[in-house]
């Protein structure tokens, strides 16, 4: 492990500048969603992933959001590993009939307040399996959806953005 | 296509291999076909479950139920189909365990019924769907003793991760019994690709399983070509094959990271995460696509490469092979580490056997086979490499597969990359006919079947898919008894088995 230590010690960090949150999104979200949340949240959010019928390519790319170069958790993001500790629900998948009662039970589990973001294709509703008998299609026909990423998967870039345009809108005044 | 009927259940491998050398001339795909009657299905199922051939999948199709079938000794590969009689077929589970979950999803699909098959609960039908609501409930495997108690984990689980359910019986911290329940991320993807349009349906297969999208675009391609007799260019078969190898280096690399994470050395997935980005990066900068989603399909591929490509994947390897060296040698030098993965998650190599388990979780185990060494197809068919193995058959040696297999993915891209020469990429299509094609290709965790039928004017009949999750499942079943529950996490990660691609 010693060799790693070094290793790190004499380069510099891998981590990347951060982009911008999506404005567009921020300043929707900063009206849907300002005064309710800015009393509660400061500015870090606790996230957690559900994948409600993904190809399992978005998890890939949600958790690439981890990395050294994206690293998320220096935006006060944190992934947690109960909807009981989480602000937010990252919902990914064309909602499977077979996951709508897991998706449903895990918005009922979260504390109030709380914002779903669906993300991929799929989350959206325009995915490849929209028009499948199995599914449900987007996220937001089974629980309320705050913001959508598209993309097929969305690229970590793309998820760091909307989750940074979720904690600006969130803290920043409703116009 | 051959018929056989005389020959009954005591079919022997011989009396197999000599049918399907017979009819193989007249496939593309190197697949016979062979039209069964009862008693040679049955007498098949029974030389499976003898260790004669490998079960290679089992779906249902146009009122039949077919089943792949290979044998690499003897250079053999059939798909044997049998007439549905009143929606019924002959159970193989009966005889074969590893056809029972299969038996059991094409019975909720198609509703064909698999005559004694000893399993009769519903395995993707939870009882939600549509139109066909049931009382849900599901009955587990019963497990009695003194001091057991159940552990229930999932559908939704504590990382980011696809959902399953997990019943653990455990005597105090050593489990007893694990039973898995999958099915939650079933998305209808056969129904969906009834009557689609090729272009369509590539990009459903590429939507199988998101982590091995080339694998499945590879193996899809190849099916359709093989139905319509649609040639390849060669620097399209090569160009295949590179973005293969560097989804297979992806994720060795994440995974061995990820591993090493659930055994609480954070410091090491931060490493692998860090080549992963890398070669996503290299991807999307080439292909068009961080996991080059839709860049493999029917006649080719969609992107080409210049010199620079070639010279920036080039220089890609080096970085992985220096970055990844260090982490070998951290993992090599960490008892702490070691004393996690060693003796832990063993899955019996009689099963890895008896369920023809593919990819690194077989190859841990002694079973060294390999698609793209047992049946070689292009641009397999000209490159040197090795298939590696084991015997421990438990997490370290997964992990020393792994390591060993990005550098023969390095090898093998390299050799690639030294025959690229030009020409184009992509070959028109024929003239759409009526066709059936199949396809066994290696994905990243193990080999992967992809079969076709394609009906008038280029529209997919149907579409079927065998991940290799389907063997691999009930192997970690067994692989985790007798560890802890809290080793449950490195076994999983271990096998890292897709649920998207088995749930369908
Ligand atoms: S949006 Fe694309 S990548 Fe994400 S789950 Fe759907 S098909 Fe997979």
């Amino acid at each position: 492990m010693h060799i790693l230590l070094l290793d790190a010690l004499l380069k510099g960090p891998a981590t990347e500048r951060a982009p911008s949150p999506d404005e567009a999104a921020v300043a929707d979200l900063a009206r849907a969603l300002g005064t309710r949340a800015r009393a509660r949240l400061g500015r870090s959010l606790a996230i957690r992933e559900v994948d409600a019928g993904s190809c399992n390519a978005c998890e890939l790319e949600i958790h690439a959001l981890g990395n050294p170069v994206y690293d998320v958790e220096r935006f006060g993001l944190k992934f947690v590993a109960s909807p009981r500790h989480a602000d937010v629900l990252l919902v990914t998948g064309a909602v499977s009939w077979n996951m709508r009662e897991g998706l449903e039970r895990t918005y009922a589990a979260t504390p109030d307040p709380k914002w779903v973001v669906a993300a991929g294709d799929c989350a959206a509703g325009c995915g490849v399996y929209s028009e499948s008998h199995a599914c449900a299609g987007a996220v937001a026909k089974i629980v309320p959806v705050d913001l959508v990423i598209p993309g097929c998967p969305p690229t970590p870039t793309d998820l760091l953005k909307g989750l940074l345009a979720l904690v600006e809108g969130a803290t920043r005044s409703p116009r | 296509m051959i018929t056989l009927n005389e020959r009954g259940a005591d079919t022997d491998p011989v009396a197999l291999a000599d049918a399907i050398r017979a009819a193989l001339q007249v496939r593309a795909d190197g697949f016979a076909r062979i039209e069964a009657d009862t008693a040679l299905w049955i007498g098949l199922a029974r030389g499976c479950a003898a260790g004669w051939q490998d079960l290679g999948a089992l779906w249902i199709d146009d009122h039949h139920v077919r089943m792949a079938l290979w044998d690499a000794r003897e250079n053999c590969r059939a798909i044997v189909s049998l007439t549905l009689k009143a929606g019924a077929y002959p159970s193989v589970g009966l005889h074969h365990a590893p056809a029972l979950r299969l038996e059991r999803a094409m019975r909720d699909l198609y509703g064909a019924i698999p005559e004694g098959i000893p399993d009769e609960r519903r395995w993707l039908d939870h009882g939600v769907w549509p139109g066909r609501e049931h009382e849900p409930g599901y009955h587990f495997l019963a497990v009695d003793g003194n001091g057991l108690h159940q552990i229930p984990v999932g559908p939704v689980h504590a990382g980011i991760i696809e959902p399953g359910h997990f019943r653990f019986t455990a005597n105090g911290e050593t489990v007893a019994r694990l039973e898995a329940r999958l099915g939650y991320v079933h998305k209808g993807v056969e129904a969906l690709a009834q009557g689609a349009p090729v272009e369509k349906a590539a990009r459903l297969a590429a939507r199988m399983s998101g982590d091995s999208t080339v694998a499945y675009s590879f193996a899809f391609s190849h099916a359709v070509e093989a139905a319509l007799g649609w040639d390849v260019p060669p620097r399209g078969q090569i160009l295949r094959g590179v973005m293969a190898e560097l989804e297979r280096l992806s994720h060795h690399v994440g995974d061995v990271g990820g591993i090493c994470n659930d055994a609480a050395v954070a410091a090491l997935l931060a490493r692998c995460s860090l080549i992963r980005e890398d070669i996503l990066r290299t991807q999307d900068a080439l292909f068009g696509h961080r996991m080059m989603m839709d860049a493999v399909v029917p006649g080719g591929v969609v992107r080409d490469i210049d010199a620079s490509g070639a010279a920036a994947i080039l220089a890609l390897l080096e970085r992985i092979e220096t970055g990844f060296h260090r982490v070998i040698r951290a993992y090599d030098q960490s008892p702490s580490l070691q004393n996690r993965t060693h003796g832990t998650g063993i899955a019996e190599p009689d099963f890895i056997r008896q369920f023809a388990a593919g990819g690194f979780v077989g190859r841990a185990g002694g079973r060294a086979f390999d698609a793209r060494r047992a049946f070689a197809y292009p641009p397999y068919n000209a490159v040197a490499f090795k298939v590696p193995t084991r015997e421990e058959s438990d997490v370290d040696a997964r992990i020393w597969i792994r390591i060993e297999e990005i550098a023969e993915s390095a090898a093998i891209i390299r050799q690639l990359l030294g025959r690229l020469e030009d020409g184009p990429i992509r070959a028109a299509p024929p003239p759409f006919q009526p066709g059936a094609g199949a396809a066994l290709v290696e994905a990243f965790r193990g080999d992967l079947f992809v079969a076709v039928r394609i009906e008038d004017e280029g529209r997919i009949a149907h579409m079927h898919a065998r991940d290799a999750s389907w063997f691999q499942w009930p192997l970690l079943e067994t692989a985790i008894k007798g560890n802890i529950v809290a080793d449950f996490p490195l076994c999983n990660k271990s096998f890292n088995c897709s649920y998207s691609g088995v749930d369908l």
